[in-house]
């Protein structure tokens, strides 16, 4: 089977890749393993809701025309926002079709599937940033009376025995289980590392529309000091709740959650933990004052400033003086682990030579380091939006200009880092 | 040379540590110590730490002089090279703890000691503390120390003495194990 191009993934960035090819008509052809918005559809808990709200899902070609802009939708709408997207931009997607193998050919790429190959000139990866869930190496050493699982496992508080839970990672997945698992009746302890604390509305607007307005979201890959850094930032802590609370260490420890330090070894059956948490609280702290900051001056620069409510700050972060360094996991206190503690992308099917020793894919701005080969959706892979729903488009848009000039024959001036060094 | 009652040596004063073990088990408020230093900044990445004073046994207490400990980093690094760097001096403390350990408990158990020399190392990627991968620690990735003791001793009892020595360590401990650490700005 042959097509120009292949697009490995039917989530929001294969559709929003397969929207602006079908516009500049090139033919092409979406993998997709299970079926359209797999991952929002079968590796997601079940109380999970977007971090954005709905108005920020502005796709080519489509976005949200609901009831209720403001609010966050749960995944069944979700799922079912992309099954619509699918079918208003006719995407041309072969459901159930697992990509096992890709390598190069002379003309391109033989793209294998259980369904037989294709042969394309191009192929877009956009088969998400998310698939695995990482563990990290102390997982090993946890007694086996403990039973430990990963965000992708968990669906619900009424999966785990009663009992104490540790719940590893205090970024977006973190905070989130950490809180419904606690309100379950089961006591929580939170080990918190890096994080990024983000009040869910400020000065009466959503903190995303802030970061959409003040254009902080448009930032580019090749206008960042530190890329790789940008590239790691752990997720906000923000949680997408109807009543638009917000979600941080405060909140956590009101209802009774215990903050611990990063989770830093296991030894002889006890968790031990670093003794840095105040350091991490206040780190975050004042990086979220500073965005405040920015935003309030960008609000007074632009004119916007009487149109919102006035600057607010917010309590800084309690921790306790002397948190405990040790949790005795023999002691049956924690019966469950729950490792929030990131995840990663599944590219064992990948048989290019693209990947950096730490498996990430070498790419410029999702220019991938091998002819024909384009990335989507990954986080700041263009813009600091990237790997959201909303920053699919604008990358589209970009990369299959890219292609259409490399399918010509054509080199394209875009926006690049490498360009900006030469 | 045939001896009954061996007559051990090592320079420590073991009734001494026996008995302000007694005393102090008597009165644990008196085993609180607090320990301090003072460092200042001269230039560039060179500093000079301060020790005498500290707290223990209820009272203030001093040293009989002030010591003073001069770091900085070697001239690969761009530095000046007027001390150890800190992560020596880290080492210094863990090797000489031990060392000190190791004489305690072989005057205790009646070893003989004609040398002991420790060497110690600690491994380290600094891609760590230059921010260049967020998954290198910043600190040791291992350490390693080593000891050559020349005692009156079997392999056995000597292997014995230096686990004690780390069981009593207070540097082994904090070295080994976290430990909350607040720092703030005046």
């Amino acid at each position: 089977m042959r097509a120009t191009v292949v697009v490995i993934g039917a989530g929001h960035a294969g559709l929003a890749m397969s929207r602006c090819l079908t516009e500049r008509s090139i033919d092409h052809v979406v993998l997709e393993r299970g079926e359209v918005a797999n991952s929002w559809k079968t590796e997601r808990w079940d109380s999970l809701r977007l971090l954005t709200p709905s108005w920020q899902s502005r796709l080519p070609g489509y976005g949200y025309a609901g009831a209720d802009p403001h609010g966050y939708r749960a995944m069944p709408e979700t799922v079912a926002f992309l099954e619509r997207y699918a079918e208003v931009i006719s995407a041309p997607v072969q459901i159930h079709t697992a990509v096992t193998s890709v390598r190069r050919t002379e003309g391109g790429y033989a793209v294998v599937t259980h369904r037989g190959e294709w042969r394309s000139r191009v192929v877009v990866l956009a088969s998400g940033a998310c698939n695995i869930a990482s563990v990290p190496a102390v997982a090993d050493a946890v007694p086996p009376a403990v039973t430990t699982l990963t965000p992708m496992q968990y669906r619900n508080p009424g999966q785990l025995a009663q009992g104490g839970v540790l719940v590893v990672g205090a970024s977006a997945t973190g905070v989130q289980i950490a809180e419904e698992i606690q309100r379950s009746g089961r006591p929580v302890t939170l080990a918190v590392g890096e994080h990024i604390r983000m009040p869910r509305r400020y000065r009466g607007r959503d903190i995303q529309w802030w970061m959409d307005a003040a254009g902080i979201l448009d930032q580019r890959y090749d206008e960042i000091d530190d890329l790789a850094r940008a590239r790691a930032v752990p997720s906000l802590q923000l949680a997408g709740y109807p009543d638009y609370r917000s979600l941080d260490l405060n909140s956590l420890t009101a209802l009774g959650v215990k903050l611990i330090g990063r989770l830093a070894g296991a030894r002889d059956g006890k968790a031990q933990f670093s003794g840095s948490l105040r350091n991490q609280v206040a780190l975050s702290d004042l990086k979220m004052n500073r965005l405040l900051d920015t935003l309030d001056a960008w609000a007074a620069a632009n004119g916007v400033a009487d149109e919102v409510e006035p600057p607010q700050r917010f309590e800084p972060t309690r921790v306790e003086a002397a948190p405990p360094l040790w949790l005795d996991l023999n002691r049956g206190e924690i019966r469950t682990i729950v490792w929030a503690t990131g995840y990663r992308p599944d590219y064992s099917w990948l048989d290019v030579p693209v990947l950096d020793r730490k498996g990430r894919i070498r790419h410029d701005g999702g220019v991938v380091d091998s002819p024909g080969m384009y990335l989507m959706g990954v986080q700041f892979m263009r813009r600091r939006k990237s790997a959201l729903i909303d920053g699919a488009g604008d990358d589209a848009r970009d990369l299959s200009a890219h292609i259409a000039c490399f399918l010509g024959g054509q080199e394209l001036d875009l926006p690049m880092a490498s360009a900006q060094v030469a | 040379m045939t001896t009954v009652e061996k007559e051990v040596n090592n320079g420590v004063n073991v009734d001494a540590l026996l008995g302000a073990r007694d005393a102090l088990s008597k009165a644990p408020e008196a085993a609180k110590f607090n320990w301090r230093a003072s460092c200042k900044w001269v230039n560039g990445t060179h500093s000079q730490t301060s020790v005498k004073g500290f707290f223990g046994l209820g009272q203030q207490q001093s040293h009989k002089t002030e010591f003073t400990f001069d770091a900085d980093h070697p001239e690969i690094f761009a530095s000046e090279d007027r001390g150890a760097t800190p992560v020596e001096l880290v080492l210094t403390g863990l090797a000489s703890c031990l060392t000190a350990g190791v004489a305690s408990v072989a005057q205790l158990r009646k070893i003989q000691l004609r040398s002991v020399t420790a060497t110690i190392e600690g491994g380290m990627d600094i891609q760590g503390i230059l921010g260049i991968d967020s998954d290198v620690r910043n600190g040791f990735d291992g350490i390693k120390v080593k000891f050559n003791i020349d005692a009156d001793a079997t392999q056995e009892e000597l292997e014995a003495l230096v686990a004690q020595s780390q069981k009593r360590s207070a540097v082994f401990d904090i070295v080994a194990n976290p430990t909350n650490v607040s720092v703030t700005v005046n």
